[in-house]
């Protein structure tokens, strides 16, 4: 079964065509990499998938629901998690954890069940109770990606989920999406790292509301006779025409 | 006169309990392209807001362009541009105002230094009436880059400007810097993409409020003190917990497409590991040896540091 289907998905504001006519599919368990200049339309694209923007055009069902139709049961089946906003700065450890445990509809007790669990794993039963903002960047990173699946949604969408972050954190955080993703969990995720771009299982690479390359990393650098994920990406986005966001 | 734009020595900077700047030492000559390389909440931030004299340090002593940033930080004031890494023009000023404002602010006028932001301004004008809040990030980043050397500074700090920008975009933007750097502005410029250390001049590593190490970029691939291999094979997932498991194992990380594994120099070679690998079950592995990246010896200069 496929986690994500588009198919014509459109965006217009006004004369301007955000996201053009995007059409593909996510398979379950899958990690798949959404490439694309800033401005190329993916964030665009990303609110139409997440149920938080209404499409002009085409359609798309994500985890079996219609994102026109069904947006509020898309939200109770996937986790997000971007760099820019993850987690409650002035609430402690615990109280986010609880916080989105409750906002997805857990009960108390499963929430205090997997909580203890999650903080064991992350060695951060010490500092439960202390502030997210306290934290070191490369732990609230973890620790925003554990509560982003914490409700074990089908699908987790990662907005840039490690910008900024170290080099050694940045590689700890990919073995956590590999392990999400074989637990079943399907991982679409929007990265300026091209290294990363390697770690997919398949990427598209946007340019001006189009999807312009579809299909594993190791097939594009075949198709265009490159080295790396990067190279390709400078062939293929060098092509647009709109600029910036 | 001294040779240096930026001379800091032993720079201390705490935060309450936090010590966010430890014994900071950073000398920037004239005329070359600095980077400042580390992840968030390193310290390089801090260091920046102390060399534009906007906040004071709790020790040490720093100048830039000769002046000492606390008792002459009049004199600095004049001959910076600073780019801070947060958007910090005035939302509500038009591209133009803003512009003028800052040329009022040194004295000077957008024709005045016409040749040395054209390239820029070209791309501004069509907008010149729009309000700055209004720009996509792009252009946001263009004019708080304008507006940073509309007075011609002879030193220019850019704190992290190509932070969440893609791949083509950084690569327009590095090469706008080394224009301005061809022009004899001194530039320091902080990034938490070790890739970019290829384009600067000399670059400094900063982790946890320390300089970890300061050199050429080559230099500090030639620091790197291991042998490195880069390794693949069919499955990438199983090497790389197979390859944390091998005796002579110094460090191991993946690299995109190939995973980089580090062993004491001699400790093994080329086909000792393949077949090593192949008696492990893996399938079409390929072992190479490999220069070391700038990324490969931040990862080792910061692991040395949690093991001290």
């Amino acid at each position: 079964m496929n986690a994500i289907i588009a198919s014509n998905l459109t965006k217009k504001f006004g004369s301007f065509t955000a996201v053009d006519h995007i059409s593909f599919d996510v398979s379950e368990g899958e990690i798949f990499g959404f490439l694309g200049a800033n401005g190329a339309g993916k964030t665009t694209a990303m609110r139409m998938l997440t149920g938080l923007l209404k499409p002009t055009e085409g359609k798309a069902l994500v985890a079996g629901f219609d994102i026109k139709k069904q947006s509020e049961k898309i939200k109770a089946n996937i986790g997000y998690m971007s760099q820019r906003f993850a987690l409650y700065g002035d609430l402690t450890i615990s109280e986010n954890i609880r916080l989105f445990g409750g906002i997805y509809g857990m009960d108390a007790k499963l929430i205090a069940e997997k909580r203890d669990r999650l903080l064991d794993e992350l060695h951060l039963k010490e500092e439960k109770d202390s502030l997210v903002s306290r934290l070191p960047l490369g732990w609230k990173q973890k620790l925003a990606f554990s509560v982003s699946i914490f409700h074990e949604p089908k699908i987790v969408f990662l907005d840039e989920p490690t910008g900024g972050v170290d080099p050694a954190a940045r590689r700890r955080f990919w073995e956590m999406i590999y392990a999400a993703s074989e637990q079943g969990i399907t991982v679409f995720v929007t990265t300026h790292y091209m290294d990363e771009a390697e770690y997919c299982n398949r990427v598209s690479i946007m340019v001006d509301g189009r999807i312009e390359a579809l299909d594993s990393p190791h097939a594009l650098k075949t198709r265009y006779a490159a080295s790396s994920m990067d190279e390709v990406f400078q062939m293929i986005a060098r092509k647009a025409t709109r600029t910036a966001d | 006169m001294t040779r240096f734009a930026v001379a800091a020595e032993g720079i201390e900077k705490h935060y309450g309990k936090v010590h966010a700047l430890k014994e900071v030492d950073l000398k920037v000559e004239k005329g070359e392209i600095f980077g400042l390389i580390g992840s968030d909440g390193s310290g390089k931030t801090s260091l920046f807001r102390i060399l534009t004299t906007l906040v004071l340090p709790d020790g040490g002593s720093a100048t830039v362009g000769g002046f000492d940033v606390v008792t002459q930080y009049r004199n600095i004031r004049k001959i910076i541009g600073y780019m801070p890494g947060r958007f910090s023009l005035y939302q509500d000023l038009s591209v133009r105002e803003n512009l003028d404002f800052f040329a009022t602010v040194f004295n000077t006028t957008i024709e005045e230094n016409q040749d040395l932001i054209k390239e820029i301004w070209v791309q501004l004008e069509p907008f010149s009436s729009r309000r700055a809040g209004n720009l996509s990030g792009g252009m946001k980043q263009k004019l708080a880059l304008c507006c940073a050397l509309v007075h011609r500074p002879d030193i220019l700090f850019l704190d992290e400007p190509t932070t969440g920008v893609d791949p083509v975009s950084r690569r327009e933007f590095w090469t706008m810097v080394s224009r301005f750097n061809r022009q004899g502005i001194s530039i320091l410029v902080s990034t938490p993409y070790m890739d970019e250390a290829a384009l600067c001049n000399r670059i400094a590593l900063i982790d946890d409020g320390t300089i970890l190490e300061t050199g050429t970029p080559s230099q500090l691939s030639e620091n790197y003190p291991d042998d490195l291999w880069s390794v693949t094979g069919d499955s990438l997932h199983t090497l790389l917990v197979l390859l944390k498991s091998h005796p002579s194992m110094h460090s191991c990380f993946s690299f995109g497409s190939s995973i980089h594994f580090s062993t004491a120099p001699g400790a093994i070679n080329k086909d000792v590991l393949t077949r090593w690998l192949e008696s492990h079950d893996q399938t079409n592995v390929s072992v190479t040896s490999i220069k070391p990246t700038i990324e490969d010896r931040f990862l080792s200069l910061s692991i040395e540091r949690v093991h001290r």
